[in-house]
């Protein structure tokens, strides 16, 4: 039977891992071991739910319910300085619990603090965007819908930023498969040629590393050259190799493949 | 029938309408002062620039999606590809957000070597700017002599690590080699030119005419503007914010070396241009530092150069040649990769352009099971949008050569 593989997760997985590893966690800190993040945290609750707090490698990580997002970016960018909003963008667990992660990675710089603030999806849910607060959400967003699917609630401009604007799929999530999928390969060669085309020109090859040996269009194999698109399943002939064209530079151009001499006995 | 006269111009067969005389400029993908693949449509009245819509993209080549698929060394050659001007900075980023996640001590020695190449590459990228930004408005003079010096400055890189363009050359957990023989040697002589040569720029183009008019009171962040877009680096500090993560979060041994951070209120191109000579007279000021410190390490014979943490770093090629031990871990390390712990780090660095970022999300695999780079160039680029209308199109080109925004990073 073949072996069956998860098509919500096609990234690359490591092919062997010891049985009974079990990964080592970064420390998560207690909230209360930082003064002003406590103080953070409690300006927070006071207004908002939090499922989850803690501090990770000296930064205030902060789960809410998504629905707030809007309100709590506000509060802490007015009421707690964290004036700059570094990064927003999301994480695919759907192959775990069909969920999106997205995280604010914000900055303060009065008091040179950084904090997280995450919160869950359903994969159709649409966010509030907090582009009104800080106009660089604008194009982050954009992004994440972008390479997520992440609809946006009141953004001025929802549109693909990094892809083009009709490529199917959404390229960070995890069931994307890192060459691309089907559509992918057909995207440029119906963009040049057209649709009617595909027969002729054929599906582009995306996995750069790939190496046909049949394929005579695109590869040709050293000592076995054969003219372009020449059948070669029944094999081909090997060639006699040339080093120089005739008349080139003097002993090489007199090589001859078929008079050199192997010499195996090291000692003779 | 319009009538000719002197102040208004008679087009033939030409009519201007008042109320739409609206037109559309697409200018890129490819144009030699977008500084790489942008596209910017341009909404114009006359020569006014009424609206700008800058489209990005066309250098993506989904390097957050490659990392997912990566083991970490592996991935550090890719960072190289991100801002290509400045290689080594990408690196340090890099390499800075997985040694917090996994908690290792980097060594003094390799930390000394680290600076050196930072600020090196910080040189390197405002060279490049000055240059590029000169010529784009046609001080051809300047690009020549900064990339003269640009030359000696990647010859030193090279002399390092081989490469030119992208280094690959900081390691997660310290740096692969120490420095060559004459390195220190060509360096300080670099140095003690260093400030004639700002010196030589500065004559060329601080009072000159074409350079003010391009520069002053053109492409004005407000302060406001600049902390709502997420500009970083020298475009916030010209908007008026001393902000420098080396000096108000310091990694390396930047809290042990004296440099100022420059900055000013007047938000305009003169003030960015201002700003980044200023910064590499710092970043001279900073090397001349360095070479001090790495003699003493040489002094006090500490010649690591790695991180000793066999789980998540290789032993020293010494090592792997003697210790069988040694030799398996290091095996492991790189057929198999490094395998952080569970969890997530956000480590934010001072690159030339801005704050770089890298957060990291690992699931204790060898591979980031979600990997997403902040380049500074991004929002640079946003700004754009709010930055342009009102100006003028001689203005735009300007403008943009004083983002300094770079499209590896941008489209990543």
């Amino acid at each position: 039977m073949r072996r069956y593989s998860p098509k919500d997760n096609v990234q690359k997985k490591p092919y062997y891992t010891d049985r009974y590893y079990v990964a080592p966690q970064v420390p998560k800190l207690d909230v209360e071991s930082d003064e002003e993040f406590a103080s953070d945290l409690a300006a927070i609750e006071s207004k908002f739910t939090v499922s989850e707090s803690y501090i990770q490698l000296d930064q205030l990580v902060v789960y809410i319910d998504i629905a707030d997002n809007l309100g709590v970016l506000e509060l802490l960018r007015d009421e707690r300085a964290y004036t700059q909003l570094s990064e927003l963008s999301a994480i695919d667990w759907l192959a775990k619990d069909g969920k999106f992660e997205i995280f604010y990675q914000l900055l303060s710089m009065s008091r040179r603090k950084r904090i997280r603030i995450k919160a869950y999806i359903d994969e159709a849910q649409p966010v509030k965007s907090v582009q009104s607060l800080w106009r660089s959400a604008d194009w982050s967003e954009r992004e994440m819908y972008d390479m997520f699917g992440i609809k946006l609630i009141n953004h001025p401009f929802p549109k693909r930023i990094l892809m083009p604007d009709d490529w199917e799929g959404f390229p960070l999530r995890k069931s994307y498969p890192l060459q691309g999928d089907e559509a992918a390969s057909w995207y440029e060669v119906d963009k040049i040629f057209g649709k009617e085309h595909r027969e002729t020109i054929g599906a582009e090859l995306r996995d750069c590393a790939k190496v046909d040996r049949y394929d005579t269009e695109r590869f040709s194999r050293l000592g076995f050259e054969v003219p372009k698109g020449a059948d070669i399943s029944g094999g081909e002939k090997r060639k006699k190799v040339q080093y120089q064209e005739d008349g080139g530079v003097f002993l090489i151009d007199r090589f001859d493949e078929e008079k050199t001499v192997i010499i195996r006995d090291k000692d003779r | 029938m319009q009538q000719t006269n002197r102040l208004r111009p008679f087009f033939e067969n030409i009519t201007f309408d008042r109320d739409d005389n609206e037109l559309v400029l697409n200018f890129g993908p490819q144009h030699p002062s977008a500084h790489g693949q942008l596209r910017l449509m341009l909404h114009l009245q006359q020569e006014q620039v009424v609206k700008a819509h800058p489209d990005i993209g066309y250098l993506h080549r989904g390097i957050e999606k490659m990392a997912e698929n990566m083991i970490y060394n592996e991935f550090m050659p890719t960072t190289d590809r991100t801002d290509y001007i400045a290689a080594s900075s990408n690196n340090y980023g890099f390499a800075l957000a997985v040694e917090r996640l996994i908690d290792v001590k980097v060594p003094r020695r390799a930390k000394v070597i680290r600076m050196m190449l930072l600020e090196i590459n910080r040189l390197i990228s405002h060279l490049f700017w000055l240059a590029t930004t000169a010529l784009d408005i046609g001080a051809m003079t300047v690009f020549l002599y900064a990339f003269r010096e640009r030359e000696y400055l990647l010859d030193l890189i090279e002399d390092y690590c081989g490469a030119r363009l992208t280094h690959s050359a900081i390691r997660i957990g310290g740096v692969p080699l120490d420095i060559p023989d004459s390195f220190l040697i060509d360096l300080k002589r670099f140095l003690d030119n260093m400030p004639q040569n700002l010196k030589d720029y500065e004559d060329l183009i601080d009072q000159n005419r074409i350079w003010k008019m391009r520069m002053e009171n053109v492409g004005i962040i407000p302060t406001q503007m600049a902390l709502s877009w997420g500009c970083t680096g020298p475009m916030l500090r010209a908007s008026g914010v001393q902000w420098d993560i080396r000096k108000e979060e310091p990694y390396e041994l930047y809290d042990e070396v004296e440099f100022d951070v420059p900055y000013s209120d007047k938000c305009d191109n003169y003030a960015r241009y201002k700003i980044y000579m200023a910064e590499m007279r710092e970043s001279t000021k900073i090397l001349y530092q360095t070479i001090d410190m790495y003699k003493e390490c040489v002094e006090k014979n500490e010649t690591a150069l790695m991180a000793h943490a066999p789980q998540y770093i290789s032993a020293p090629k010494l090592d792997l040649m003697t210790q069988n031990y040694s030799l398996m871990q290091h095996f492991v390390l790189v057929t198999q990769g490094m395998r952080p712990p569970v969890g997530e780090v956000y480590a934010a660095t001072e690159s030339p352009k801005g704050e770089l970022g890298y957060y990291i999300n690992s699931q204790g695999d060898a591979y980031p099971y979600r990997l997403k780079m902040r380049a500074p160039s991004f929002w640079h680029t946003g700004v754009l949008t709010d930055l342009l209308p009102g100006s003028y199109i001689p203005d735009v080109v300007s403008i943009i050569g004083t983002t300094n925004i770079v499209f590896g990073e941008v489209d990543r």
